[in-house]
């Protein structure tokens, strides 16, 4: 009988610590997937953030870094620029890439550098216990938006793919998110144009993936894909922010 | 061999590619800048890599990548900035990296000053960053020294897989002094069976810091500790001058010792024999040395570009024994050679 279905080689055989009805595991799946396509696991290193996702180690199967929050795009930068011939990839969360390491992402995109960044938006500081992250959406309340977020208060949302986007060293740049089949399989194709990208030699790459919190939000697993659907795609729209050069016609 | 008249900063700089550092992360400071402006030159000669960072914050951690993954990495930044670099030389010291941290101390607190001072004592002996770690700290007084010891220091990182700091002064990183480059023999080091080059024919391997469970993380704390302890019983170096026959002992380490040296010849013409106990490693502390010379001699003054840190640890050693004395200058002022002679002829005076 032909086997048309597995554990991708990358992703090793535990229970994972996530929530049910998170977002993280089909993430962490369909970067084992692209790893495993790649033919890359033997030469891939990764970065752990700070943040649900910093177990991350304990279930892709390479070399792993655990960085201090927000640290991980310098970390990273540190190991590739010792090894260049290694695939190197940070996994980071809002809080994390979006706040406290703004500068740090900012720049390893700026330099160009050949790194790829899985960066996971669901909108709250999950492990932390659900404050308000710098992607929490206007109105949201959280347990440091209580009153759901003020503007005047609290500020605005920051799109790091369209701000990052506008950077001459990121060469690819896209949005995508995990709520529904259709859309995992463009996560999944996303996110290997960004090792691509990266393996090719053309610049920074990063893929944000709107992930769902429902623990977090209050919400069952189903009413949290449906608010990911209603709430954050008509603010974070899905597409590709930036292509490499070399794929535009 | 061929003498080079160089600054401090140069000599520190050029120590670290002949002691084969190939990378260097930092961030513009004074009274450093000429350290990362002579790798910025240099490191692409050699085949290595120079990057300025965004911050002193992202230049520690690009060296936590770098020593992760198996290089001999170097940063340097002086005060402020290492105070920024804190957080990363905890996770660092954690993570059992190795590198060399310099710095090059200048006034303090805030912005301070960029005077030379002695007054990140504390914050590099005693920890600086959070948690249970020490650094090995290591305190040259001449540029030649500087660049002995910095070669040295990339060994003792290696050998003992922890970070290491350079700490000098402003005086120490501007001054020009000839120095020469030795070839040093290669140090038998462990291998570096732990950095990450990708898992191929081998199983994978992790760098981390968490350890959730209290019992693990003492445990680690512990491997640290047995670690300093090893430190502490192998690695103390300490330069003793004139102390055979002195009544009277200066304790000064850096910049403050060569003055010292100074004010100690001053004394002896006016017939005050004196000595001088310099600490070369700051960590681990030679307070072994200070036990066994106060047995014989009861006045130890010491003398910091500071209000008194390394005082501290003076005493720990004296335990008593001795009268410990103190004499400071702070912000950026350097205590001249007559002030010290003044400072021990008026302890002489009253005894």
């Amino acid at each position: 009988m032909q086997k048309v279905f597995g554990r991708p080689e990358s992703l090793l055989a535990v229970k994972t610590h996530y929530c049910p009805g998170c977002g993280h595991g089909i993430i962490h799946r369909l970067l084992a997937e692209v790893i495993d396509e790649l033919d890359v696991r033997e030469k891939t290193v990764g970065v752990a953030p700070v943040g649900c996702s910093v177990l991350i180690y304990n279930y892709i199967d390479c070399d792993m870094y655990e960085a201090a929050h927000g640290r991980a795009p310098a970390i990273a930068t540190g190991c590739k620029r010792v090894h260049p011939e290694l695939t190197v990839f940070t996994y980071q969360g809002d809080g994390d890439l979006a706040a406290i390491g703004t500068a740090e992402v900012v720049h390893a995109a700026a330099r160009g550098e050949l790194i790829t960044t899985i960066f996971v938006n669901n909108t709250v500081y999950g492990m932390t216990g659900g404050q308000m992250a710098p992607t929490t959406l206007v109105g949201q309340k959280t347990t440091t938006s209580p009153f759901g977020r003020i503007p005047k208060q609290a500020g605005y949302p920051i799109k790091m793919s369209e701000l990052l986007a506008t950077l001459n060293g990121a060469s690819y740049i896209a949005r995508v998110s995990v709520h529904t089949p259709k859309n995992i399989l463009q996560a999944k194709k996303a996110m290997k144009k960004a090792f691509e990208t990266q393996i090719k030699g053309l610049g920074y790459s990063l893929v944000e993936v709107l992930s769902q919190c429902p623990t977090i939000w209050r919400l069952s697993p189903k009413e949290a894909l449906n608010w990911v659907e209603k709430e954050m795609i008509p603010y974070y729209p899905l597409g590709e922010f930036k292509v490499p050069k070399e794929e535009k016609a | 061999m061929e003498k080079k008249f160089m600054t401090g900063n140069e000599a520190i700089a050029e120590a670290a590619v002949q002691a084969g550092c190939r990378y260097f992360f930092g961030y513009p400071i004074t009274p450093q800048s000429e350290l990362p402006e002579h790798l910025a030159r240099r490191l692409p000669e050699v085949g290595g890599c120079f990057l300025q960072a965004e911050s002193e914050i992202a230049a520690i951690y690009m060296v936590f990548g770098a020593a992760g993954a198996g290089a001999r990495v170097l940063t340097s930044s002086s005060s402020p900035g290492i105070s920024l670099k804190m957080e990363g030389i905890s996770y660092i010291a954690g993570a059992e990296l190795p590198c060399v941290i310099v710095n090059i101390m200048r006034g303090g607190p805030g912005l301070g000053g960029i005077q030379p001072t002695q007054s990140d004592y504390f914050q590099a002996t005693k920890g600086g960053g959070h948690g249970d770690y020490h650094l090995v700290v290591i305190a040259p007084s001449t540029v030649q020294e500087a660049v002995n010891l910095t070669m040295e220091a990339f060994d003792l990182a290696d050998k003992y897989r922890t970070p290491v700091m350079i700490l000098g002064d402003g005086y120490l990183g501007q001054m020009m002094e000839p120095v020469e480059f030795e070839t040093r023999k290669i140090q038998p080091l462990p291998p570096k069976d732990w950095s990450l080059t990708g898992a191929k024919g081998r199983p994978r391997r992790i760098i981390k810091t968490l350890y959730l469970q209290p019992e693990v993380l003492e445990k680690r704390n512990l491997v640290l500790h047995h670690k300093y302890q090893e430190i502490k019983k192998n690695e103390v170096r300490v330069e003793t001058y004139l102390t055979e026959d002195a009544e009277i002992i200066i304790a000064a380490y850096g910049t403050v010792a060569r003055i010292a040296k100074s004010a100690i010849k001053i004394l002896r013409e006016r017939g005050i024999k004196t000595g001088l106990v310099r600490p070369i490693t700051l960590f681990p502390f030679p307070y072994q040395t200070f036990s066994q010379i106060s047995d014989r001699i009861k006045k130890i003054l010491v003398v910091e570009m500071s209000l008194g840190q390394m005082v501290e640890d003076v005493k720990l050693g004296v335990c008593g024994e001795a009268e410990v004395y103190f004499y400071g200058r702070t912000g950026g002022m350097v205590p001249s050679y007559d002030e010290i002679v003044t400072e021990v002829e008026k302890i002489m005076k009253e005894a």
